[in-house]
C-alpha cells in the first residue's frame, strides 16, 4: 500500500461515522524490531522474549520479527533510527543504557535526539556489586576497612554502565583499578572466578544466573546493590534483593562519602538514566496517535498476562515494566540529567581515565 | 568413583530424553536447516538461530534444544562445501580447509576430499563428545586455570603456526602476518577507545573489519579471479577422479591424526574467550609437524583436509564447556543459543553454574544431541558429496557469476552497510596480491585472526601482572609463570623450530615462477607505505592511552624490520631468486586468456552499480551482461540463468529475513521489497 493509497483510505475511514473506532489492523504486516545490538547481547535476549508476545497482543497478529544493526556501540542504529519516518507501526526501535549514556554524555557519533522518538514501553534493572570473601570479610556495611585494598575490576568501558559502579567505588574512597576491554559482564564474573578480578558487579540477571552461587558456596560476598526508585524517585532496596544494603546506605555509613552534593547528585542521575529505565521500546517519530495507542495497549496486554510474571523473571528481572504513559515518564527520568552532573562525569573521565569528550 | 555414580544415571536419563520419536524427528528437521543454511559462506549458525528464535518461545525443552542442536551442530559440517569445491572460507571453522581441499578439488578429487573431510568431521564430533561426557563433570577448576597468562600463550602459539605457513620466503610470511594483525587493530580500541587508522568521519572504519570479509576477501576473491581468467572448470580436466570412497579410505588410514586433532578441538575449544578462531590453523600444524613427508601440503594432500576438520566439530562440543558451565558464550551462535534455552519451557532451565548440578540429565543430552546430529548431518553430506562435487566440472564461467552474487550478498550481511562491500573488494585486492606475489595468505589471516586476542589478552595480563608485582615479586612471577604458561612456552617454542624445518617445503600457492624485479618491489612499496602510516598514526595517540598504543607500534616495528630486510634482499639478489615471485610471469595465470584487471572489473561493476541502483537490480544487469558478454550464452540461456541466480537470492533473503544493499535509487524512491 503505498502512503498516498494510506492516506485516502485514512481520510476515507475519518470521513465515516465509525471514525471514532477506526482499528489499526496488522494482520498479514511484518513488524520489524530494529535493536542496535548483535544477536548476542542482552537486548536481543530482551527484544526476543516480547517479540513472540507482543505478536500475540496486537490486533490482527502481525510477524513481529528482531532485526540486529549493531555497530559503534548502539549510535549507528540509534542515528539509522532517527531518520526512518513509517508511523504506520510496522517498525519500533529498542534502546538500551548503552545508548542512554552516549547521548547524555555528547558522543562525537550520536545524531540521535530520544525526545523526537515515542515511546512505548520501558523495563529496567537492577545491579549488585560483590567481594572475594578476604575482603567481604572486611566489609562492615561500610567500606572504611576496604580504602586501603587494592581492588582490580573487569571492565567494558568507563563510558559505558560501567561509569555507575566505577564512580561509586570511588566515592567511597575504595582503590578500584578497572581492566579495560572485556566484552561482556559475562567475562568479568569469569575473572573474577579466577581469581585475577577481586571486585565484580553484574546486572541482576547476570547476578542470579551466575553471581548467586558463587555467593552460596563462599567464594564471593555481595557488597551493595545500586538500589531501585520509588514513586518519589527516592533510592530504596532493590525489590529482588531486600537484604543487600543500597549503595546509599552504604554510602552514608563510610566516612567521607556524601549522599548530597555534586558527586552524589551525578552518581544518582547516571544510575537512573542507566538501570531503572535500561531498556526503551520506541515508535517513530511523527507516528500516528492511534498506533501509538495501538502499541500502548498491546504492552499492556502482555504485561497483564498472568504468567508474565513467571515468565519474565529471567529476561527483564522482577521489576515494573512502564507502558505508554509511564513510559513516557520513565524517558524523561533516563534522559533528563542535569548539566551539572554532565559537566561532572566529564571531568571525572578525564581526570580518572584520561577519556575526552567534546561539548 | 563418586564421579561416575553421578554420571551414569543422568547419562541413561539423558539418552532416555533424546531416544523418543519427535525428538529425533526435530533433530533431523534441525540438521536439514542448517545444512541449507551452512552451505552458505558467511552465513552460519547465527542466521540459522535467529531464525528459529520465535519458535523457542515456551517450546518443550528437550525438543527445542534438539532443533537448535541440530541446526548449530553442522554447520562446521556443511561449510566444507565451499571451502573444498570453491576455495571459499565459509565459516572461521574451515579456514584451513581451504588449504588443502581446494587443491585436491583442482586435481578432480572433490568427492574424496569432501568425504574424506565430513568422516573426520563425524568422528571427530563423536571423540568430543565421548571426552566431553567424562570432563565435563571436572572441567570447572581446569577452565579457571586458564587465566590471562595462559590465554596470551595459547594465542601466541596459534600465532606460531605462521612459521609453518610463511611460505618458501619465511620473511614475508612474518610480513604477511604482521599486517593481518595491524590490519585487525583498524577501528576503535577495546581498551581506551582510541581510534587506530579510522576516523570519525567514515564510522564504518571504526568497528573494525569483519572476519567474513577479510575471510572472503582474502580467500575467496582472488581464487574467483585466477579461475574466471582461465576459462576452464575448477578441475583441471573437468573431470570427476577418486570417488567418495576414497575418502572414507584416507580417514582410515590416518585415524590416529583425526584422534589427535580431535582432542586438540576439544581441548581448545574449551577455553573461553578463544572460541574457535585458532583450534583449525592449530590442528593444521600439528599435521604438518607429525607428517614426514611434507612436500604435497598446499598441493592437496589430504592429511591436510582430516587434521582441520577433525578438529572443528569437536571443537562445537569443547565450546558447550563455557557456554553451559559458566554461561559464558564461546561463539556467537552459542550466545544466541543460551537465549534461546532461556526462552524454552517454563524457562527454569538457566544455562551457568548451577547447570551441572540441577540439569546434568539435560546437559548430557546437549552434549549428545550434539553427536547425534553430527552423525546425521555428516551422512546426508557424504551422501550428497558425490553429486555436489561435480560442481567442479562445470565451466567456471557459469559458476562465477553466482560465487560474486554470493560473497556480496555474505559481505553484506556483516554489517548491512554499503561499505561491507567496498571492503570486501579492498581486502580481494590484497588477497589478489598477496597470491600473485607468493605472500602467505594464511600468514595474514592468521594475523587478522589473532589480533584482537593478542591484543586485548597482552593489555589486560600485562596490567594484572604489573599490580601483582606491587604486592611482591614472588606472587608477580607466579602470576606470570603458571606451569600451564611455561607448557605453552615449551610448546611453541618446539612447534616453530619444527615450523621452520618442515616449512620449506610447503609451498600454499604451489611453484611460483620468478620475472622481473619491478612488480613485487612496487608491491613491497606499497606494503611499506601502509606500515609507515600506521607506526605513525599509533604514535599519534596519546600516552596516557599506552594501551592502545602498544600492540600496533610492536607488531608495525616488527613488520617494517622484515620489510625493510626484504628490501635489501630485493636490490642484492638476481630476480631469479624467490623473493621475486610473481605468478603473472608464467604459468597458468600468465597464461590466461583474460586479463587481471578486466576480470575484476566485473566485480567492481557489480559493486558499483549497486551503489547507484540498489543490489537486486544491479545483480540482474550484471548477469545477464556477465552470461551475454563474458560467458557468450544465447539470449533464452543467458536470461534463465539470470533469472535463477535472482530468484534464488531473493528466496534465501526472505527465509533469513534479510535485506539487500540499497542504492542512491532507493533513497530517492520507494520500491517494494525485493527492489527495496
Amino acid at each position: 500500500m503505498t502512503k498516498f493509497t494510506r492516506a485516502a483510505l485514512a481520510a476515507l475511514i475519518a470521513a465515516t461515522p465509525f471514525a471514532a473506532t477506526a482499528e489499526v489492523d496488522l494482520s498479514g504486516e511484518t513488524v520489524e524490531w530494529v535493536i542496535p545490538f548483535s544477536e548476542t547481547g542482552g537486548s536481543a535476549k530482551w527484544a526476543n522474549f516480547f517479540a513472540p508476545l507482543l505478536s500475540e497482543a496486537l490486533p490482527g497478529q502481525p510477524t513481529v520479527v528482531v532485526k540486529f544493526m549493531p555497530g559503534a556501540g548502539s549510535t549507528k542504529g540509534a542515528n539509522w533510527f532517527q531518520e526512518q519516518e513509517e508511523g504506520d507501526g510496522t517498525l519500533i526501535f529498542g534502546s538500551s543504557g548503552s545508548t542512554q549514556f552516549p547521548y547524555l554524555l555528547n558522543d562525537p557519533r550520536v545524531r540521535y535526539e530520544y525526545n523526537d522518538w515515542v515511546p512505548v514501553m520501558a523495563s529496567g534493572t537492577g545491579g549488585v556489586a560483590y567481594l572475594e570473601p578476604e575482603a567481604g570479610a572486611k566489609f562492615d556495611g561500610s567500606a572504611n576497612a576496604l580504602k586501603d585494598m587494592d581492588f582490580i575490576y573487569g571492565s567494558q568501558g568507563a563510558t559505558r554502565l560501567d561509569l555507575v559502579p566505577l564512580l561509586a567505588w570511588e566515592m567511597l574512597g575504595m582503590n578500584v583499578e578497572p581492566v579495560f576491554g572485556i566484552k561482556g559482564r559475562g567475562d568479568g564474573r569469569l575473572m573474577f572466578e579466577r581469581g585475577e578480578a577481586n571486585i565484580d558487579y553484574q546486572t541482576t540477571s547476570g547476578y542470579l544466573g551466575g553471581s548467586a552461587d558463587l555467593v552460596e558456596q563462599g567464594m564471593a560476598v555481595p557488597m551493595m546493590t545500586w538500589g531501585a526508585l520509588d514513586e518519589d524517585g527516592n533510592i530504596v532496596r532493590d525489590p529482588t534483593f531486600p537484604d543487600i544494603p543500597t549503595f546509599k546506605e552504604v554510602c552514608e555509613a563510610t566516612d567521607g562519602c556524601e549522599t548530597s552534593g555534586e558527586a552524589w547528585d551525578a552518581w544518582k542521575a547516571f544510575f537512573v538514566a542507566g538501570f531503572p529505565v535500561q531498556k526503551l521500546a520506541f515508535l517513530p517519530k511523527g507516528t500516528d496517535q492511534e498506533v501509538i495507542d495501538t502499541y500502548v495497549a498491546a504492552f499492556e496486554a502482555v504485561r497483564n498476562r498472568e504468567d508474565f510474571e513467571q515468565i519474565s523473571t529471567q529476561t527483564v528481572g522482577e521489576y515494573p515494566v512502564f507502558v505508554g504513559e509511564g513510559a513516557q515518564r520513565a524517558l524523561q527520568q533516563a534522559t533528563s540529567v542535569p548539566q551539572e552532573a554532565k559537566d561532572y562525569v566529564k571531568t571525572w573521565l578525564r581526570d580518572s581515565y584520561g577519556v575526552e569528550l567534546e561539548g | 568413583m563418586e564421579m561416575i555414580a553421578t554420571a551414569l544415571p543422568a547419562l541413561s536419563q539423558a539418552w532416555a530424553l533424546i531416544l523418543q520419536p519427535m525428538v529425533l524427528a526435530y533433530l533431523v528437521l534441525g540438521v536439514v536447516m542448517g545444512l541449507a543454511v551452512g552451505v552458505f559462506p558467511g552465513l552460519g549458525g547465527i542466521a540459522g538461530l535467529s531464525l528459529l528464535l520465535p519458535f523457542m518461545f515456551g517450546m518443550d525443552p528437550v525438543m527445542g534444544l534438539a532443533l537448535m542442536i541440530g541446526m548449530v551442530a553442522v554447520v562446521p559440517t556443511s561449510d566444507t562445501f565451499a571451502s573444498v569445491l570453491m576455495g571459499i572460507p565459509g565459516s572461521s571453522a574451515s579456514q584451513a580447509t581451504v588449504l588443502d581441499g581446494f587443491p585436491m578439488a583442482k586435481r578432480g578429487q572433490a568427492a574424496r576430499a569432501l568425504s574424506a573431510a565430513f568422516t573426520s568431521s563425524l568422528f571427530g564430533g563423536l571423540v568430543g563428545a565421548a571426552f566431553l561426557t567424562m570432563f565435563i563433570l571436572v572441567a570447572r577448576p581446569i577452565v579457571l586455570a586458564f587465566g590471562l597468562p595462559e590465554m596470551l600463550m595459547i594465542t601466541v602459539f596459534g600465532l606460531s603456526m605462521v612459521a609453518i605457513l610463511a611460505g618458501r620466503v619465511a620473511l614475508k610470511g612474518v610480513a604477511a602476518a604482521g599486517l593481518g594483525l595491524l590490519v585487525g587493530t583498524i577501528g576503535e580500541a577495546d581498551a581506551g577507545g582510541s581510534l587506530r587508522m579510522s576516523t570519525y568521519d567514515i564510522p564504518y572504519l571504526i568497528d573494525g573489519l569483519q572476519l567474513v570479509i577479510v575471510g572472503l576477501g582474502i580467500f575467496a576473491v582472488p581464487e574467483i579471479v585466477s579461475l574466471l581468467r582461465q576459462d576452464r572448470a575448477i578441475s583441471e580436466d573437468a573431470r570427476l577422479g577418486a570417488g567418495w570412497a576414497d575418502g572414507v579410505r584416507d580417514w582410515f588410514a590416518n585415524k590416529w591424526l583425526s584422534v589427535r586433532c580431535s582432542i586438540i578441538g576439544v581441548v581448545v575449544g574449551v577455553i573461553p574467550g578463544l572460541g574457535g578462531s585458532v583450534v583449525d590453523w592449530i590442528a593444521y600444524g600439528h599435521t604438518v609437524q607429525s607428517t614426514r613427508d611434507t612436500s604435497e601440503f598446499g598441493l592437496g594432500n589430504v592429511r591436510g583436509v582430516i587434521g582441520p576438520e577433525s578438529s572443528n566439530n569437536a571443537k562445537e562440543g569443547g565450546g558447550l564447556v563455557p557456554t553451559l558451565l559458566f554461561g559464558i558464550p564461546g561463539s556467537g551462535s552459542m550466545a544466541i543459543f543460551i537465549g534461546a534455552i532461556a526462552l524454552l519451557g517454563t524457562g527454569d532451565i538457566e544455562v551457568g553454574p548451577a547447570m551441572l548440578r540441577d540439569n546434568l540429565d539435560i546437559t548430557y543430552s546437549i552434549v549428545w544431541l550434539l553427536a547425534l546430529a553430527n552423525v546425521v548431518g555428516t551422512l546426508l553430506c557424504i551422501a550428497a558429496s558425490g553429486g555436489i562435487a561435480r560442481l567442479t566440472t562445470i565451466r567456471f564461467t557459469y559458476l562465477a557469476p553466482f560465487l560474486f552474487m554470493l560473497i556480496a550478498f555474505a559481505a553484506f550481511q556483516s554489517g548491512q552497510n554499503f561499505e561491507d562491500l567496498l571492503a570486501l573488494f579492498a581486502i580481494g585486492l590484497i588477497g589478489v596480491f598477496l597470491r600473485r606475489f607468493d605472500w602467505s595468505r594464511p600468514a595474514f589471516l592468521i594475523g587478522f585472526v589473532l589480533s584482537n586476542p593478542v591484543e586485548k589478552f597482552s593489555n589486560q595480563a600485562v596490567q594484572i601482572a604489573s599490580f601483582r608485582f606491587r604486592k611482591s615479586f614472588e606472587e608477580g612471577m607466579e602470576y606470570v609463570f603458571s606451569p600451564i604458561v611455561i607448557v605453552l612456552i615449551v610448546i611453541t617454542v618446539l612447534s616453530v623450530v619444527f615450523g621452520l624445518r618442515q616449512a620449506k617445503a610447503i609451498a600454499a600457492e604451489g611453484e611460483v615462477p620468478t620475472g622481473s624485479k619491478r612488480a613485487p618491489l612496487v608491491f613491497l612499496m606499497v606494503v611499506m607505505g601502509y606500515v609507515i602510516a600506521a607506526l605513525i598514526n599509533a604514535n599519534a595517540i596519546p600516552d596516557y592511552n599506552m594501551t592502545d598504543k602498544i600492540v600496533p607500534l610492536v607488531v608495525g616495528g616488527v613488520t617494517l624490520a622484515a620489510c625493510l630486510v626484504l628490501l635489501v634482499q630485493m636490490m642484492r639478489r638476481p630476480e631469479s631468486d624467490a623473493v621475486f615471485a610473481d605468478k603473472e610471469m608464467a604459468g597458468e595465470d600468465a597464461d590466461a586468456p583474460h586479463g587481471l584487471w578486466g576480470t575484476l572489473a566485473w566485480f567492481a561493476g557489480l559493486i558499483a552499480a549497486t551503489w547507484v541502483v540498489g543490489f537486486i537490480l544491479a545483480l540482474a544487469g550484471f548477469l545477464v551482461a556477465f552470461f551475454r558478454i563474458r560467458a557468450g550464452c544465447g539470449w533464452g540461456k543467458t536470461l534463465l540463468l539470470s533469472a535463477a541466480g535472482i530468484a534464488f537470492m531473493c528466496l534465501m533473503a526472505s527465509a533469513l529475513n534479510r535485506d539487500f544493499p540499497p542504492g542512491l535509487l532507493q533513497d530517492a524512491i520507494d520500491l517494494p521489497w525485493p527492489l527495496r
